[in-house]
């Protein structure tokens, strides 16, 4: 459902059709059924590393365009109401200059909905996996743009533990949206 | 960012505001007068004297960086500028359009042009000002001895040094072309000491990381009391005020009108299409009125033509420091060596030429132009010795493979052209095969031939290009290497 590659994975790390983080997540009363599927484009490795790094931390934004190429392919067919980034804390936004998720959108021609902003600055890497599932609210919804029925597709850089994106998927969900995906660069 | 005009200074703004600009649309930026009583940041002044930063790699806030500019201690720059209708970036000297893209920036609320060239030194922009001191330049306390090396120079290297001292004195530009082997940096230590007493800041500028970690412990040793600031992507010097730096020629684009002395060693390292850009960070680096000294041992051919014609000051060292001439590279005609490698075999006088090494216990190094052919040949000689190594740029081992070839337990190592400058071996001798690949220009050649017959004791090597199809290259390369033998022999500076 993570998109993981599976046949990368031991069986000892499935159950069945899910990886173990999944299942993790999808055990959890407070969270199954929010996020229905991900898709990453990439998998994380040494030459994606640098070209993230060129494209998050220097802020080459040229390598948005490259990436379009591949969102556009990965996304042909899909129909969505919504495409909507993971949003930047404002922080993080001036430091970077742009939202490299929003910028791929862009890119690829598709409108991109600003409705999510985040509730707290911390940095997210410092607090554990635990800490982060359970953490209040991470974004709130900003506009009053009518999600009833609604299908959402949400778009971010890194796919970690997922839980960025199921707090917005629930958030989403929970403001009427009928089906929540995910799209991330990489996992 | 953004800036305000107001009371005739500039008011950085951190969103957006209709009364605000980014620093490439303002047309003069002013510079408030310099207060003499205002109590300025010393480590500010560390940081900053000298060099053009960006806010994000300075470590103090924005609020202590803009009251140091209104009390006239810090510039702010463009970071792009307009020449025309084209934007200039004033970092790098970037002005080819294909190398500059758009977006939109949260940092100042408009599409914004950004240098793609410099941006792995962090992003310059429209809105992005670059960072500069005005105030007084850090003390330096100067020791009793400032030059503890009491080495000896050859000849040819005393009158470069002369030269280079003189260059300093006069602020002038000098080329020191010397033989590979001559001892340069040695040439320098006079005009640096001589410099540092004055209260001069020195730098010393290299294309590779590779020269720079090689030279910091040698200046060190020679200027023990002297503050010495060693620069590379990842050094922890970045910060540290210094009157003698020593920088890959990329640090250089973080310093502005620093120096009263550039050094630029090795200047042909890298292709002509780098050198515009690098000749831009060398001239931001040094102060308006300075000096320039150029090192290499194979200038390229512009460079000689400009020598010939009496248009560049230049010193040549053309013997080596053991005062023996240079090895002269024979030519072996080796046919399709591509072809017959293809079929599992070597050239029979390639392998007449290694065999012979074998046996006689000389090591050797053998290059080639591409890595593929290498591996191909690799098998193929392992079956003569099973302890021959190859060796190529991107080899995770090529440090530990070096390593082994210098305590001979390789008896030969194949390499592609990445050990055709710095590395050197007491006793071997050299062969080229391919030596018609468009990778082996004169200077390359030069420099490969160049590894042959560096020690007093083995001063002598055989150097071996095979080729099919002798090229210019190959002959101003062999030209070269007679005409500085000559000249050496004419000075006196080589014993025959
Ligand atoms: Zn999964
Ligand atoms: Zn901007
Ligand atoms: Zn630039």
């Amino acid at each position: 459902m993570c998109s993981r590659p599976f046949r990368l994975l031991d069986e000892q790390f499935r159950d069945g059709e899910l990886c173990h983080d999944c299942t993790r997540w999808e055990e959890d009363p407070d969270w199954q059924g929010f996020l229905q599927k991900n898709t990453s484009i990439f998998l994380y490795n040494d030459f994606l590393k640098e070209v993230m790094a060129k494209y998050k931390f220097r802020g080459d934004y040229v390598l948005a365009k490259v990436f379009a190429d591949y969102f556009k392919e990965v996304t042909k067919g899909w129909e969505a109401d919504l495409f909507v980034p993971i949003p930047l804390s404002e922080e993080r936004l001036y430091e970077r200059g742009f939202n490299q998720a929003e910028a791929i959108l862009t890119e690829a021609g598709k409108m991109p909905t600003d409705i999510l902003s985040r509730v707290h600055t911390e940095k997210q890497s410092k607090k554990s996996r635990l800490e982060r599932i359970h953490l209040p609210q991470v974004f709130q919804i900003d506009s009053q743009t009518n999600l009833h029925g609604k299908k959402v597709i949400l778009i971010d850089d890194i796919y970690t533990t997922g839980s960025t994106l199921r707090h917005a998927a629930k958030l989403l969900k929970q403001a009427g949206a009928d089906t929540v995906w995910s799209i991330t660069l990489a996992r | 960012m953004r800036f305000q005009i107001k009371d005739e200074k500039l008011i950085p703004q951190r969103f957006f505001t209709e009364d605000s600009y980014r620093i490439t649309q303002i047309p003069e930026i002013l510079q408030p007068p310099l207060n003499p009583d205002f109590p300025y940041s010393r480590e500010l002044q560390q940081i900053l004297a000298g060099k053009q930063l960006l806010l994000d790699d300075i470590p103090h806030p924005l609020d202590e960086i803009q009251s140091h500019y209104e009390n006239g201690y810090i510039t702010y720059r463009k970071g792009i500028d307009y020449i025309g209708k084209k934007p200039m970036c004033m970092r790098c000297g970037n002005k080819d359009q294909q190398l500059f893209a758009i977006f939109h920036c949260s940092r100042c609320g408009e599409n914004c042009f950004y240098c793609r060239r410099c941006i792995m030194m962090g992003r310059i922009s429209e809105c992005t000002p670059l960072i500069g001191w005005n105030g007084p330049a850090p003390n330096i306390t100067l020791p009793q001895k400032i030059m503890a090396w009491n080495g000896k120079l050859s000849e040819g290297q005393q009158v470069a040094s002369d030269k280079v001292v003189e260059a300093i004195w006069q602020k002038k530009e000098w080329l020191v072309w010397a033989v590979c082997g001559a001892g340069k940096t040695e040439v320098l230590f006079a005009g640096i000491e001589t410099a540092l007493a004055a209260y001069k800041r020195i730098c010393i500028a290299t294309p590779r990381t590779d020269v720079v970690l090689e030279l910091t412990p040698r200046l060190k040793e020679a200027f023990p009391e002297i503050r010495v600031a060693s620069l590379y992507g990842g050094s922890t010097d970045r910060h540290l005020y210094a009157p003698l730096t020593i920088a890959t020629t990329h640090q250089l684009l973080r310093f502005y009108q620093a120096f009263d002395a550039v050094i630029l060693d090795e200047v042909d390292a890298f292709p002509y299409t780098v050198e515009e850009s690098l000749q831009h960070a060398a001239i931001q680096a040094r102060k308006p009125s300075s000096a320039m000294i150029y090192l290499t041992a194979t200038p390229n051919e512009k460079w000689q033509r400009e020598c010939r014609a009496g248009k560049r000051s230049f010193t040549t060292i053309p013997a080596r420091f053991h005062r023996h001439p240079l090895p002269i590279p024979e030519f072996a005609w080796c046919g399709n060596w591509q072809k017959q490698l293809q079929k599992g075999r070597l050239p029979a006088n390639v392998l007449r030429w290694i065999k012979d090494r074998l046996e006689s216990g000389k090591q050797a190094l053998v290059f080639f132009p591409h890595i593929p052919l290498m591996e191909k040949a690799l098998p193929l000689l392992r079956k003569l010795d099973s302890r021959i190594e190859a060796v190529h740029a991107e080899d995770p081992e090529r440090k530990e493979k070096v390593q082994k070839m210098r305590a001979k337990e390789v008896p030969l190592l194949l390499t592609t052209t990445i050990l055709e400058r710095g590395v050197t071996f007491p006793n071997i001798d050299v062969a080229v095969v391919g030596a018609e690949d468009l990778i082996f220009t004169e200077s390359a050649l030069v420099q490969i031939a160049g590894r042959a017959g560096r020690n007093k004791d083995y001063p002598d090597g055989v150097v071996t290009f095979f080729h099919f199809g002798k090229t210019d290259e190959m002959l101003k390369a062999r030209k070269q290497i007679v005409t500085m033998n000559r000249e050496g022999v004419k000075r006196g500076l080589i014993d025959i």
